[in-house]
This record gives C-alpha cells, sequence and structure tokens, in this order.
C-alpha cells in the first residue's frame, strides 16, 4: 500500500492510489434501466441504494509479466481488493474472459484463488486467452464449464432479468472476426423463446458482439443474428470485454459496453499500429488511466451512454 | 528472398553451392529455389511478409515479436502451432507444391499465404 502525505491511509486515499489499475463496473437494475458507476465512485461516495446490483470484470490476463504490466496478477488483486470495500456487496460477478493470459492451470488457479475473495458468485465466459491449453478449452470447461452448453454458453435468470452469456472465441475463421456459430444462435433462440418482451435481458460475451473495429478483429461476424433476436426486448444490455477500453453506444433499446481489463490497456481503435498492449512508464501508466476512469465517472446519475467515434 | 533469414544461411548457401548448381541443371532454370528456411516474424498483430514464396521441403519458421500470443493455423488445418507466446517460434516443412493459406486463430484478421512452387518441367 503507498503511503500518504499525512502518514495515514485512509479508506479513500488507498482507493485514489488504485485508480490506475482498470477495475470493475457496477451495474445497478432499477426497472430494468441498467445504471453503471466507476467502482472508485461507487465506493467513495456510497453508492445509492439499487434494488439488485452486479459487477463486471474483465480480461485479467493472469499470468502475463510483459512491459505494459509486469504484475497482472498484482493488479487482479487491487481490483479485487477495491471490489472488497464497496459498501454494499453485489448480488454477483460476471468475468468477461481472458481470466488467464495462456490457459495454464497456474494462471486459473491463482485467478480463481483471487476471484474467490470478493465473497460473491461469479460467472464466466471464456476470451480467446483461455482456450490456448492442448484441448483447445478443455481446462476451461472443466472449470467453469459446469451447466454450460457447447463451448460454454447459458443463461440463467436473477431479479426478473435474465442473463445470457455467449461464446464468440471459438472456431474463428480466417480474415473474420469473432464468432457465435449456427449451433448457439439456434440455442440462443430457443433460449428466449418463452420470454416477454418486457424482461430485461443482460447479454455478455468476450469479444464485442457490435463491430467496433474490424481491421483488428473487433467484432463478432454474426453478431448481428444473435442481436436481432433480441430485438423484441424493451431493455437489452450488452457486456463485453477484450478491447481492453470503455466503448457505449446504444442502439435502439440496445446498450452496448465494453469494460476495462484489470492487466493492461489497449490503444483505441486505429490509433495505434496493432491492437497490442500500451506500454507506458509506470506513473505515466497510472495518471493516464486514472483520468480516463474519472471520465467515465457519473456518480449516482445514469449512465449516459456516448458513442465514441471509431476512426483513428 | 522475401524473408529475413538467420545469418549463417549464406555460410550454409556457399557450401551447397555445387548441389545447388546441380539443382538448377536437373530443374531446369534458375527460378527454381534452395530448401533454405525461411522466418516469417509475427510483430504488430501482422505476418512478415504476408505471402513467401519458398521450394518444396522448405522449413517455414514463424517467431512471435509481440506481447501478445498468436498461432499459425492453415486454412485447412494441414498444420496448427501452439500459441506462441513472446519470441516462441513454430515451424512446418512444406513438401508438396500449393498455396497454403494460413491465419492466426486468435485473431483471424490476421492472414499470410505461404506458396510452394512446383517443380519446373
Ligand atoms: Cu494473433
Amino acid at each position: 500500500m503507498p503511503d500518504h502525505d499525512d502518514g495515514t491511509l485512509n479508506r479513500r486515499g488507498a482507493l485514489a492510489c488504485m485508480t490506475w489499475a482498470g477495475t470493475g463496473l457496477l451495474w445497478s437494475l432499477g426497472g430494468g434501466v441498467p445504471r453503471a458507476v466507476g467502482l472508485e465512485t461507487a465506493v467513495a461516495t456510497e453508492a445509492p441504494s439499487a434494488p439488485f446490483r452486479f459487477l463486471q470484470i474483465s480480461d485479467s490476463h493472469v499470468g502475463f509479466d510483459k512491459a505494459a504490466n509486469p504484475d497482472a496478477l498484482g493488479t487482479l488483486r487491487e481490483a479485487v481488493a477495491k471490489i472488497r470495500l464497496l459498501p454494499d456487496k453485489p448480488d454477483f460477478i460476471i468475468h468477461t474472459g481472458d481470466i488467464s493470459h495462456l490457459s495454464k492451470e497456474r494462471e486459473f488457479d491463482d485467478a480463481d484463488q483471487i476471484l474467490r475473495e470478493t465473497g460473491v458468485p461469479l460467472f464466466f465466459v471464456p476470451g480467446e486467452h483461455d482456450l490456448l491449453d492442448d484441448d483447445q478449452g478443455g481446462a476451461y470447461r472443466a472449470r467453469y464449464g459446469q451447466g454450460s452448453r457447447g463451448a460454454g454458453w447459458y443463461s440463467f435468470d436473477r431479479h426478473g432479468i435474465h442473463f445470457v452469456g455467449l461464446v464468440n472465441v471459438v472456431d474463428l475463421k480466417a480474415g473474420g472476426l469473432g464468432n457465435l456459430g449456427p449451433a448457439q444462435l439456434d440455442w440462443l433462440d430457443r433460449d428466449l423463446a418463452g420470454l416477454a418482451s418486457s424482461t430485461p435481458v443482460v447479454v455478455f460475451a468476450h469479444i464485442p458482439l457490435w463491430t467496433v473495429y474490424p481491421e483488428w478483429g473487433w467484432g463478432t461476424q454474426d453478431g448481428a443474428r444473435a442481436l436481432a433476436s433480441l430485438k423484441r426486448f424493451g431493455s437489452v444490455t450488452v457486456l463485453n470485454g477484450h478491447i481492453h477500453q470503455i466503448i457505449q453506444k446504444v442502439e435502439g433499446t440496445i446498450t452496448f459496453h465494453t469494460a476495462r481489463s484489470t492487466a493492461f490497456p489497449q490503444p483505441a481503435p486505429g490509433t495505434a499500429p496493432s491492437p497490442g498492449p500500451v506500454k507506458l512508464p509506470a506513473g505515466e501508466l497510472r495518471k493516464v488511466l486514472g483520468v480516463a476512469s474519472v471520465t467515465f465517472v457519473r456518480g449516482a446519475e445514469p449512465l449516459a451512454i456516448v458513442d465514441t467515434p471509431l476512426a483513428g | 528472398m522475401p524473408a529475413s533469414l538467420p545469418p549463417q544461411r549464406h555460410r550454409a548457401g556457399r557450401r551447397a553451392a555445387p548441389l545447388l548448381a546441380l539443382l538448377f541443371i536437373l530443374a531446369g532454370g534458375p527460378e527454381a529455389r534452395s530448401a533454405d528456411p525461411v522466418v516469417v516474424h509475427i510483430d504488430n498483430f501482422t505476418f512478415g511478409p504476408d505471402t513467401i514464396t519458398v521450394a518444396p521441403g522448405t522449413a517455414v519458421t514463424w517467431i512471435n515479436g509481440d506481447d501478445i500470443p498468436h498461432t499459425v493455423v492453415a486454412k485447412d488445418r494441414l498444420f496448427r502451432s501452439k500459441a506462441l507466446d513472446t519470441e516462441d517460434r513454430y515451424t512446418f516443412v512444406f513438401t508438396q507444391p500449393g498455396k497454403y493459406p494460413y491465419f492466426c486463430s486468435l485473431h483471424p484478421h490476421m492472414t499470410g499465404t505461404v506458396v510452394v512452387t512446383g517443380p519446373a518441367g
């Protein structure tokens, strides 16, 4: 823990020093309209009471040790420490993939051990980094796949909200984007069939289901078909990771949101030669990510979703 | 040659010169290539060069220079590397003439092609 000017380490001070690590988003659903507040604000100002809340965390890349962040496990630990300081525990946490960096048992073990400390149930979908074992996902499915179908997709209901976890990192085609595949899309149709259109739906998957930046593969080839199946619902929230930055947009009744990583930032679409990790000096890194975090924090207001320009 | 090559290649090439001359004669022209190893570098989520032309029997080695793992997977699944972490390499020997499109199964927008020339004549 870093020291502070007055020699004490109050909770808020400690949090301010940890803002550089990507965190999570606290979602509260009131009347079917999701609202998000940045974690720092949620902790610092005591989040407004809400009927139901959950957390999204993403891209922890446990095992990553390159220049952009030599200790991805440490930053996950910091994110979890922040979650534990929340005055009201979220009901559960959704991890939108890339739990590990190279799908090693040790990486999954380390991630699990830290994530367990949140003390709340966790739901996962795999990122492409979680399917790198020789069995192409066997290790992930053995650990997280209980009750799921196919490559690990599933749905569940909480507080009248229907949650759907999709897998779009399997069987990717040369030259293409993320991929859901016909079997999963058919399952989605069947899964949604019995639901009233007034049911709020939250869909989560690793790669954005909408096309963020195809030049870097940031999109899902057959994502439009999934979105078409969701069109009749009055409130749909799509939560993704993969791109290690916050991008939001609204299209009709569908709200799209991508979460930060807890490990390292990636460049805004088209602003770098490649989507590889952004390497910054340690001080610089914290400052920049901290600023990015502030722009997102909106206190108790409903989340204003900004359609970020994609051209670089 | 399109790819940058390990330095010892030139020494090996000189030692093999008489054999190469013989091969050229047998193959009937200077366009026939020796089966010297070829390297494809993976940098900035790109295969460089993205297209290489080699002779049958050529060992092609991919080296990942990125901080993010990549794979090398033939479109027809003829070859498939494990995930290559930083500086990891993968080698495949191309024996049959033909066109071999491949991609990174993690980042499928990354594509490349190995063209294996046919025996002349
Ligand atoms: Cu790749």
